[in-house]
């Protein structure tokens, strides 16, 4: 069974803007709006798949949706969530099981850093009465060493989350729509060093949601069907540094997002350098830095060049994160991944409006990161 | 000497991976045989650190009794093969990748601090 059986027929996107909405009244707005982007009723979709960190139960928008009987299974896998989700439906499709499949991802978070409890990671207490059981210091920590051994600069991370807001002015749906410059972003205070504050994204809100079907359908379809080459979750081996880790293995970490990136180039049968826009998991500047490496983008410290050289940027030769990303759109856990995809979709069918990248781009890439070492990747073509 | 760095950390060891953990663990995390209990060095050079320059979310933290004051932590690479995050008792401004530090098992999370200084 070939990937380019799965297709992605409707794209739907809430605004990642706060509002009152409670996260299931986001996630059933994005369904219907993915459903009226396909053509097709609910009635249509065979299986669903979908969750939320913080935000309830998928299989409870049938309420909303319609009591139709179709089979409706949770998803509950950190920031993979949206793309373990993807995974299940595009399994569904190729099996057979299913010819028309969902895929959805919402939340929505209090306000201020996430709290994970100790307990809930295998470890004692102490680590949180001292704090310690803080992600960005995770974040921080990595990227400290990857600037020591690799040579990037300070203002490298400031450019990333430059571009981030720039973009994010651009889109519609973003949270953060304010351009801030290096400088500003430079000087806006140290969290963990070496990140400032508007280097980091926040926890949000929001929700997306897919329609995936099987090329038989997509050919009877109205739609504007996009193929999902390839979808993959992968969680980490032996040797990778982690978030929430009382000790690591020494010699060069190895990457989960690495893993997973290039199962899913594999599945594609393509690479790095057929790839004309990518959504890389950027939870702060570093993870970007970082992950455009891990996923075989460049070589480990050539970021230093390129980000300075605008080849991110949406103009640019590669450009990354053209919706703002988590930094503009912040993160509500169990949307950003499908966030990501969304944006690919409307990105190859030339509807990305003022972010749209020029000269019509053919292949798309998609990648998140999250604790406790788990990566989902996709590959998306036209 | 007294003082808290001289409480060494006990972590385990794996005789078929030479793999070492902290805390213990019986089992070992690469290839899921049995991990012996072991006493780990007390010195180690600083692999990463950063600091935490704002009280973090109560609870889970505990702000000590004289306030919250920006502290710094990091991972201490020890010659048994293992990186160990810590409390630095250091002051940030004098922490650099690749320092020498003694550590030890603390009342809580490791401690570590630079050679020679009393704690």
């Amino acid at each position: 069974m070939s990937a380019e059986d799965v297709m992605i027929c409707g794209a739907g996107i809430t605004s990642f803007a706060r509002t009152e909405a409670t996260g299931r009244q986001l996630a059933v707005r994005a369904v219907r709006a993915a459903l009226a982007d396909a053509g097709l009723p609910w009635s249509r979709v065979r299986a669903a798949y979908g969750g939320s960190d913080a935000a309830g139960n998928a299989d409870t928008l049938v309420a909303e949706l319609g009591l139709t009987g179709v089979p409706f299974v949770n998803v509950r896998n950190g920031c993979a969530t949206g793309g373990s989700a993807l995974v299940s439906a595009v399994n569904a499709i190729r099996s057979g099981a299913a010819d028309v499949a969902l895929a959805v991802g919402f939340d929505k978070h209090p306000r201020g850093a996430f709290d994970p409890r100790p307990a809930d990671w295998g470890l004692d207490e102490a680590y949180g009465h001292e704090g310690l059981m803080v992600t960005t210091q995770f974040f921080a920590m990595k990227i400290q060493r990857y600037m020591h051994d690799h040579g990037i600069s300070a203002q490298t991370l400031a450019l990333v989350a430059e571009k981030a807001y720039a973009n994010g002015v651009r889109n519609p749906h973003a949270w953060r729509r304010e351009p801030l410059d290096a400088a500003e972003i430079l000087a806006s205070g140290m969290v963990n060093d070496p990140l400032t504050r508007y280097m980091f994204c926040s926890p949000g809100q929001g929700a997306v949601a897919l329609i995936l079907c099987s090329r038989a359908v997509a050919r009877q379809l109205d739609a504007d069907p996009v193929a999902l080459r390839a979808a993959v979750v992968r969680t980490r081996r032996f040797g990778s540094f982690e978030v929430f880790s009382p000790w690591a293995p020494t010699g060069t970490p190895i990457s989960v997002s690495t893993d997973a990136a290039r199962l899913a180039f594999e599945q594609a049968g393509l690479g790095p350098d057929d790839i004309d826009v990518c959504q890389l998991q950027d939870t702060e500047s570093g993870a970007e830095v970082m992950h455009l490496a891990e996923c075989g983008f460049c070589e480990h410290g050539e970021q230093e060049r390129l980000i300075a050289s605008g080849a991110t940027a949406i103009d640019g030769t590669l450009p990354v994160n053209t919706d703002g990303g988590c930094i503009a759109n912040g993160e509500p856990i169990g949307a950003s991944g499908l966030r990501q995809v969304h944006e690919i979709v409307q990105q190859l069918r030339g509807r990305a409006g003022e972010r749209q990248v020029p000269d019509g781009p053919s292949s798309g890439f998609t990648h998140v990161y999250g604790a406790p070492g788990v990566s989902a990747c996709t590959v998306l073509t036209r | 000497m007294e003082g808290p760095l001289n409480d060494r950390l006990h972590g385990s060891r794996c005789a078929g991976c030479a793999v070492a953990v902290y805390p213990a663990d019986p089992a070992c995390p690469r290839c899921g045989g049995p991990a012996a209990p072991a006493v780990l060095s007390g010195t180690g050079t600083l692999w990463t650190w950063t600091v935490q320059r704002y009280a973090p979310k109560s609870p889970p933290y505990v702000v000590p009794a004289a306030g919250f004051d920006p502290f710094a932590v990091g991972y201490v690479e020890l010659p048994d093969g293992v990186r160990v995050l810590a409390v630095l008792d250091i002051p940030p401004e004098e922490v650099v990748i690749g320092m020498p530090l003694r550590i030890g098992a603390g009342d809580g999370v490791p401690r570590a601090a630079t050679v020679g200084a009393a704690v």
